[in-house]
């Protein structure tokens, strides 16, 4: 990895550091975690959806597990929520590594490994849903002790900036996969399983590291939420909605790229909260339009926005 | 010790055997060809050579070694690489990733990998290739392509399969040579082959395979005249009939490498 590399990320993390500078209305800085927030997630998605080609439905189930792990930590045990966040980033490697032994040695590609992960995702939701453990289906708070030590802050935009830091490093981690021989090998699994096999990639081995480290950005999405919102119910961290973010921000913008999920994930967010905007008083009507102008962006996808702005340098 | 022996080794899908006790010898530093019929199962037997699938029966000893159903990804890293006889090209990558995926095999870091990949891209002729898509190359190109991505493995064992289907005659020639040059470069080759022009240019040795079974062996010249070779491509009772023809053509100019004539086609 050079400097050039890492220019264009240097470049984003210095414009978006400056947004609260402009943007000081809670709601709309709310917003925008909530959007870093999705970004990271989609980040992790696209790690092992867009470089290494597997599609999983499911990634809630890491998601979830990082968030509770962090939430709980916490809770019951009265452990600090940095070292508990690392364990439920690390939990959630844990988990995603688990399931990928589970469903990769059996040989499961494309749909078939979307629905598994799909079914896990569901399996700890009911799980986390019924259990006492994880406070059932009333959920569980995390206490509001708003201390920089306990990882909570008083103003809207040093979270932000937090935020803003992971889903950075989470951009220099798929630049130096990119650019390092598991990322190559991801690739050529992705490309053609057989074929790299012969070339001497372990394609078991190259998915479950794919899996781990996907699964730990996303886990880092997750306990980022239960940080912020300081409340988590099975739904919300092990529910469909964050499978489907997360997946749907990187083929937006662009699956397999270092920016495809920041992308995606801004326009996507933008979309949905301007049409909520656009109809504030017929319920339901936003997401009419949203699904429709979704429609649109899927076919017409803003991925081919950069695509398009690089042939036009080079003419 | 042997450089690499197939011993013995039988195949069976369901009801249907498709290697029968197959047994035959590769010497280190050779050009060896594995030939037959269209079914013969030479395709099979390079899969378990390659670790792709395990056999029934036998074994497959590697440099005194046994190597038997070891995966594809461990044998490449012995040392045995292998091509497709249907290309498989990283369809959405540039030539120069296609081969640097091989060349990461030994090379951990990104520049001595594509610099490796440029190195093998220029001994096979595709070094003006380098930035296209893979997708885009002509079928010669695509072979090319997918000997590099082998050869940047750097093995000592290149098992090609077929990498000369599909190819006109004028890039036959061309790439014969290139072949050639990769045995001299001190890797042995096995190779499935059935444009027989190459297989007598290019092999000191060769195996015939026919319905699972390792019919014949030797030189290509004493090959194509054994007569159970002839029988197995041209049907029961063609060794005869050549025989007579080949018997008068012998004497003309040019001898056996013209083709035969009349009935013996039949």
């Amino acid at each position: 990895m050079t400097g050039r590399d890492l220019l264009p990320i240097a470049a984003f993390a210095a414009v978006a550091a400056t947004l609260p500078l402009f943007v000081t209305a809670g709601t709309w800085l709310n917003f925008a975690v909530f959007t870093l927030i999705i970004c990271l997630a989609a980040q992790g998605w696209n790690i092992l959806g867009g470089y290494g080609g597997q599609y999983s439905f499911g990634h809630a189930a890491f998601f979830g597990t990082a968030a509770y792990a962090t939430a709980i930590l916490q809770v019951r045990y009265g452990v600090n929520p940095y070292p508990a966040f690392a364990v439920g980033v690390a939990a959630a490697g844990v988990v995603g590594w688990v399931i990928g032994l589970l469903s990769f040695r059996s040989g499961l590609r494309g749909s078939y490994f979307a629905l598994v992960t799909l079914a896990f995702a569901e399996v700890f939701r009911v799980l986390a849903n019924a259990s006492e453990w994880t406070g059932g289906a009333a959920g569980i708070l995390i206490r509001l002790d708003v201390r920089p030590e306990n990882f909570q802050f008083a103003s809207r935009a040093t979270f932000y900036w937090v935020a803003l830091a992971l889903v950075v490093a989470a951009l220099v981690v798929t630049r130096a996969l990119e650019r390092s021989r598991l990322g190559a090998q991801l690739v050529a699994v992705r490309e053609n399983e057989n074929a790299a096999r012969a070339l001497g990639v372990d394609a078991l081995g190259v998915k479950l590291a794919a899996i781990a480290l996907s699964a730990m950005i996303t886990g880092a999405a997750g306990a980022l939420y239960a940080q912020y919102f300081l409340y988590l119910d099975a739904n919300i961290a092990y529910g469909t909605w964050i499978s489907v973010e997360a997946l749907l921000a990187p083929i937006i913008g662009g699956a397999g790229t270092v920016f495809g999920p920041v992308f995606g994930g801004i326009v996507l967010h933008s979309l949905s909260e301007f049409t909520k905007t656009l109809v504030g008083r017929i319920p339901g009507l936003d997401l009419v339009i949203f699904g429709v102008l979704l429609i649109l962006v899927v076919r017409f996808p803003p991925r081919e926005i950069p695509g398009l702005l690089k042939l036009w340098r080079r003419r | 010790m042997s450089f690499l022996t197939v011993e013995a080794v039988s195949k069976r899908f369901g009801g249907l055997l498709a290697v029968s006790d197959a047994s035959f010898e590769v010497a280190e530093g050779s050009i060896t060809g594995l030939i037959g019929p269209n079914g013969a199962g030479k395709t099979t037997l390079f899969a378990i050579v390659s670790g792709f699938e395990r056999p029934t029966g036998g074994r497959v000893l590697w440099r005194g070694a046994e190597i038997t159903g070891r995966p594809p990804h461990l044998l490449a890293r012995d040392g045995i690489a292998r091509t497709f006889q249907i290309v498989q090209p990283f369809a959405g990558l540039s030539v120069r990733e296609n081969i640097a995926v091989g060349a990461f095999l030994r090379h951990k870091r990104r520049a001595e990998a594509i610099a490796l990949a440029e190195r093998v891209a220029e001994r096979v002729g595709l070094a003006r290739d380098l930035d296209k898509p893979a997708a885009a190359l002509t079928v010669a190109g695509r072979k090319r392509v997918e000997l590099a991505k082998a050869l940047a493995t750097e093995p000592k064992l290149l098992l090609l399969d077929e990498v000369l289907a599909g190819l006109n005659p004028s890039e036959v020639r061309d790439i014969v040579p290139v072949v050639r040059a990769i045995r001299d470069s001190g890797i042995t080759v096995l190779m499935i082959e059935h444009v027989m022009q190459a297989v007598m240019n290019l092999c000191e040795t060769v195996h015939v395979l026919a319905q699972g079974r390792i019919i014949a062996g030797g030189t290509p010249a004493e090959v194509v005249r054994n007569p159970a070779v002839v029988e197995a491509y041209l049907g029961h009772g063609a060794a005869t009939r050549l025989q007579a023809s080949d018997d008068r053509r012998a004497d003309e100019p040019g001898g056996l490498n013209r083709p035969p004539q009349g009935d013996a086609h039949a």
